[in-house]
């Protein structure tokens, strides 16, 4: 497709806004971070690294990231096996509403967070008589962590097709040998990706969180938004956004990186 | 040939939905042939196939293996292997593993069963590409891989499905011959689907000819060639002229039509125009309207004729053969 001078100048122009909007604000944060000023003075007359020692100090973020890590290991290991068997069920079995299951799994990533929270409270408070805490911080985040995981499963599972399974089988391999020693291997990259992101979903979640985790659990985000508008912990907010940011682009960069390296190793 | 009977089919019967894929199939397999299914695509062939594998189960009707009814055991309970159209190579693992794959899920011990994988490599002429992934082979290599990954587990049966389809003319016409020699050193029945006619009168000990899920002849590749039973084998094994004599209906294959200027030299003769020539390369098919009223073709080495020109077309009646 060629275009022509003019339009690809105000594309690149509208494209370089877009990108900025985004990043600029991010890269404030980033670079506050190591401002040395307390008031934020702009730009930076002097760098330091004090802010992040100090948040390394502070039990307060120490607990939120313990608690976000695990939430999110839970969570993403939860994905993981559901997600797979759903994958499994899905694209190599024909079964009485299949469209709709399938439909119904991936549809809690669209849902609005509120609602999925406000559900899922009232579900495990006054249905279940559950007390709110890890649990259901976990099982509130695999809702949606479900998706992610399913979703690049049942894309590889398509593109491997069945004769893989069937050459093992035709070699002498039951199903369960067939599973591990065909399917997975070959899946592997897939669930990888899968699993990063939605760590990736996890850790960064605040809406059903806010609703699911109860006084005594606090993740980094839900950290974040109850010390904002304190003064004297913006310079910690700054390190711990900084830090969010970080841990968010890694498994995103490394899920796309391995989605494209593993597109040409599927099937001949 | 009376060798024994190792693969046994009676009465089979497998339908996808309202499609009667194979309707009603009965076959006997001799020990060390070649046989060939041959059909058009959604002629029940490849069904077939996949029922002696273990991958389709049979609506009705067995499958007997060495004696053993197998109709309802799991593929990994056939004493058969199978080349995949596609090759189906495991992508990740290299050619030495795949190769070694049957063996290994059967308990073989690690060095049993490289010797052996090692000796399969050397059949294929593959020695040094054991560290090879898959992807780094050519289509020609990948097919040799997937034989040999096959036929290292010595099954009583290989079946193989289009094997030759993914592969160019030149390198095909090769593992034609490959194939075949290869199926007479190690002596094992191939079940060998095709929709290539060509192919199947090459390869094959006797040709089993499908259509609609039923086997329209069964018989050497020359009886399907010189004596075809139906309209349909026929039409589908090579040329044919159907036409009319004295009100009989014959049918006569295009090469045994003789084409001169003058008088006629066979015992049947017709006058014709040429109304138009096809050139294949070692020969050319002229296309004849006869003043019988029907039209003819003629194969012939290439000749010196125009367009329009009238000629005496000639041929043995011993080669005109009735069909149903």
């Amino acid at each position: 497709m060629t275009i022509s001078r003019n339009a690809r100048f105000l594309l690149a122009t509208l494209l370089g806004i877009g990108l900025a909007f985004i990043y600029i604000p991010l890269t404030v944060v980033v670079i506050n971070s190591f401002n040395s000023s307390r008031t934020f003075s702009w730009p930076p007359t002097e760098l330091t690294t004090k802010w992040w020692g100090m948040a390394l100090d502070n039990t307060g973020v120490r607990d939120a990231l313990k608690w976000s890590i695990i939430a999110g290991l839970s969570a993403t290991f939860i994905a993981l096996l559901l997600g797979t068997a759903l994958a499994f069920a899905v694209s190599r079995y024909d079964f009485f509403g299949k469209d709709v299951i399938s439909l119904l799994v991936v549809l809690p990533i669209s849902l609005p967070g509120v609602v999925t929270g406000i559900a899922l409270n009232n579900a495990f408070t006054k249905q279940l008589g559950m007390s709110t805490g890890l649990l259901t911080v976990v099982i509130g985040h695999a809702t949606f962590c479900i998706v992610v995981v399913y979703n690049n499963a049942v894309a590889r599972l398509r593109r491997m097709g069945t004769s893989l399974q069937e050459a093992s089988m035709d070699l002498g391999a039951n199903g369960i040998t067939t599973f591990r020693l065909i399917t997975l291997p070959n899946m592997a990259s897939a669930l990888f990706a899968g699993g990063l992101l939605a760590f990736g979903l996890s850790f960064d979640e605040i809406v059903v969180t806010t609703f699911t985790a109860g006084p005594g659990i606090q993740t980094l985000p839900i950290w974040i938004y109850n010390n904002l508008f304190r003064p004297n912990q913006t310079p910690i907010v700054n390190v711990v956004a900084a830090t969010l940011v970080f841990i968010s682009i890694v498994p995103i960069y490394l899920s796309q990186k391995l989605s494209t390296d593993s597109s040409s190793g599927g099937r001949f | 040939m009376s060798a024994a009977v190792v693969v046994s089919i009676r009465s089979l019967k497998r339908s996808f939905g309202d499609v009667r894929a194979v309707d009603g199939v009965d076959l006997d397999i001799r020990e060390g042939e070649f046989l060939t299914l041959l059909g058009p695509s959604g002629s029940g062939k490849t069904t077939v196939l996949r029922m002696i594998a273990g991958f389709e189960k049979p609506d009705s009707g067995t499958i007997t293996l060495a004696g053993k009814d197998v109709s309802q055991l799991p593929p990994y309970e056939r004493d058969v292997n199978t080349v995949f159209q596609d090759y189906a190579l495991f992508p990740h693992m290299n050619v030495l593993a795949n190769i070694e794959y049957g063996l290994r899920v059967k308990g073989v011990s690690k060095e049993d069963r490289r010797k052996q994988a090692l000796i399969a490599l050397k059949q294929i002429r593959l020695e040094g590409y054991e560290n090879r992934k898959p992807a780094e082979l050519s289509g020609g290599q990948r097919q040799r891989v997937a034989l040999a990954r096959a036929l290292v587990n010595k099954p009583s049966v290989l079946l193989l499905d289009e094997p030759l389809g993914a592969l160019d003319l030149k390198l095909r016409e090769q593992m034609q011959i490959e194939l075949k020699a290869l199926q007479r050193e190690v002596g094992i029945t191939f079940i060998f689907v095709t929709h290539d006619q060509e192919e199947a009168l090459t390869m094959s000990d006797r040709i089993a000819v499908f259509n609609h899920g039923k086997i329209e002849q069964l018989g050497t590749p020359r009886e399907i060639y010189e004596n075809p039973k139906s309209e349909f084998v026929s039409e589908f094994v090579g040329q044919t002229n159907r036409i009319e004599i004295d009100g009989k209906k014959i049918n006569i294959r295009p090469e045994y039509i003789a084409v001169s200027s003058s008088s006629s030299t066979g015992d049947r003769s017709v006058k014709g125009t040429l109304r138009d020539e096809i050139f294949v390369g070692s020969a050319t098919r002229y296309l004849f309207d006869t003043e019988a009223g029907f039209s003819m073709i003629s194969t012939q080495l290439n000749k010196n004729l125009k367009i329009g020109d009238v000629v005496t077309l000639s041929w043995p009646r011993e080669k005109e053969f009735l069909v149903q």
